[in-house]
């Protein structure tokens, strides 16, 4: 009698193997035919780190202050930056990133304390040399600005960064001769009064500051 | 006969490009992918470059082979196909030549096709396509003898050989109404016949690299390709006779309706191929002899009983 029970349930087992196929048959396909069809990428897709694009002030945020050069565990970034003359923060020059070895760990992005740097949705990485794989991030910006119709942030060129340079140098110069002459002053007025107030041998704050 | 002859190679040829085109789409669809798409509209021009290509490969020979036997393997496969077309009514004109014994040809023939495997794989000098040449043996052997079994009824309620008759027979109804059981042995034994899935152990496409055609390149694979969907389109021929009522259908040509029904039967066996899984030898032998037998034997009994007593 099981010999009977078997076939039936086997048999049964077999046609219902084909109502699931045949079921799938009926589905529409789930193929995305690239590259004449795309997927859109979800915002939480992780491409190559870049320059945050600021919807304010229609710039990027970087000050220049290499924290995530420093941060790098396959030092990758270089960043150089300057204060020109007149502003308030420093701005990069230079913005380099070889993203040949880079991990996409992702800790750019964290140590940024402007969070000057977010992540692209690009997949689309081609190049024929290795070279192609080096993202130089202020012209990438600038592409950015000019495919959305911003204005572009301008690069400090090699003369402004000179003229700031010179202006740092100039101002630093200025302000160790203020101390020098305010030290010598200090030191003029001083003889009578040390034994007498056992104060600490500290200079005054506006010595500290540098 | 000759223009026959000629239809028949030109069916052959344009069978075998369309039925692989239907198999990779089906297969893809079932698998809710897409399949070929880019060469030609929806990728029916696939076939076709896909020919080409084996075409142009190299034809390696190994060096130990069994020359004579190995260099006729691809040949003899397609003997049996082609001569089972003879007897084939694609309507009621359409034969190429009516013999009394129809059937019976058919059935000889068929037993031929397991000849050209177990040549291929022997002559390989290759272990994993001895392997695959001696189960599709067993196979084979075992799976016929439910298949003759099963046609064995359905020509008892004929009285005939001849395929022209069991098609005028079913003019009233047809033979799957009364045969059910019948018709699900002979599909069942025709796939394995065919060596197709769940039953393509020779092929075992996972297994034994390729199974018994491993050793074969370019041109002669295709011959052990093509061999195999003209098979497929000889056995679904020949269940549409039997069960099917052969080209009969209301409104549109014999031919038409013939044809419509030898592809849903291909498609049917498309769709065994992409469900189920394969079955392991001991399995494969065990469903033979412990069950399809004993069916069939049942089928026939029960058959000749009702004949007897009507």
């Amino acid at each position: 009698m099981t010999y009977f029970k078997e076939i039936a349930v086997g048999f049964w087992s077999l046609l219902a193997g084909m109502a699931v196929t045949i079921r799938r048959f009926a589905k529409p396909e789930v193929t995305v035919r690239y590259p004449r069809q795309k997927i859109q990428m979800s915002p939480a897709y992780r491409g190559y780190p870049r320059l945050l694009l600021d919807s304010e002030t229609q710039t990027h945020r970087c000050i220049a202050c290499e924290m995530c050069a420093r941060i790098c565990p396959s030092q990758l970034i270089s960043v150089a930056g300057t204060k020109l003359a007149g502003a308030k923060q420093k701005v990069p020059y230079t913005y380099v990133h070889e993203y040949y070895y880079c991990s996409l760990c992702g800790l750019c992005l964290e140590a940024c304390p402007t969070t000057a740097l977010e992540y692209s949705q690009e997949y689309r990485l081609v190049g024929f040399r290795r070279e192609d794989a080096v993202i130089d991030h202020l012209a990438l910006l600038r592409e950015r600005q000019q495919a959305a119709g911003l204005p572009l942030t301008p690069i400090p060129t090699a003369e402004e960064i000179a003229a700031a340079a010179a202006a740092e140098a100039a101002a630093r110069e200025a302000r160790e001769k203020e101390t020098a002459a305010k030290a010598a002053q200090a030191k003029a007025a001083k003889p009578v009064q040390a034994p007498e107030e056992g104060k600490s041998p500290k200079a005054p704050p506006e010595e500290v500051k540098e | 006969m000759i223009i026959g002859l000629i239809g028949i190679i030109a069916l052959v040829a344009t069978n075998a490009l369309f039925l692989i085109w239907m198999e990779r789409k089906v297969s893809a669809h079932m698998q809710l992918r897409l399949g070929p798409m880019e060469v030609g509209p929806h990728g029916a021009v696939q076939t076709v470059a896909d020919a080409l290509k084996l075409m142009g490969k190299e034809l390696i020979t190994p060096e130990e082979v069994d020359r004579p036997v190995y260099l006729l393997a691809p040949i003899v496969i397609f003997l049996p196909v082609l001569l089972v077309f003879l007897v084939i009514p694609f309507s009621r004109s359409l034969i190429i030549k009516d013999m009394n014994v129809g059937i019976i040809l058919i059935l000889a023939f068929s037993t031929l096709a397991v000849l050209a495997l177990l040549m291929a794989g022997w002559s390989s000098n290759n272990k994993y396509a001895t392997f695959g040449a001696i189960r599709s043996v067993a196979q084979n052997v075992a799976y016929e003898i439910p298949l003759l079994i099963t046609v064995m009824s359905v020509i008892l309620m004929v009285g005939s050989f001849k395929l022209s008759d069991i098609v005028a027979a079913q003019g009233s109804y047809w033979f799957i109404l009364v045969q059910p059981l019948a018709f699900i042995l002979f599909i069942t034994c025709a796939t394995a016949e065919t060596n197709r899935n769940p039953f393509d152990l020779p092929e075992a496409e996972s297994e034994l690299v390729a199974g018994f055609h491993t050793e074969y390149t370019g041109m002669r694979f295709a011959m052990f390709f093509l061999a195999e969907y003209t098979n497929m389109f000889i056995t679904s021929a020949v269940a549409a006779v039997l069960f099917l009522g052969g080209w009969q259908g209301p409104i549109l040509p014999g031919v038409v309706w013939f044809l419509l029904k030898v592809y849903a039967l291909i498609f049917l066996m498309m769709w065994f191929r992409w469900t189920f899984p394969r079955v392991r030898f001991d399995q494969l032998i065990t469903l033979s002899w412990k069950v399809l037998i004993p069916l069939a034997f049942a089928n026939l009994l029960i058959t000749a009983l009702v004949l007897k007593l009507r």
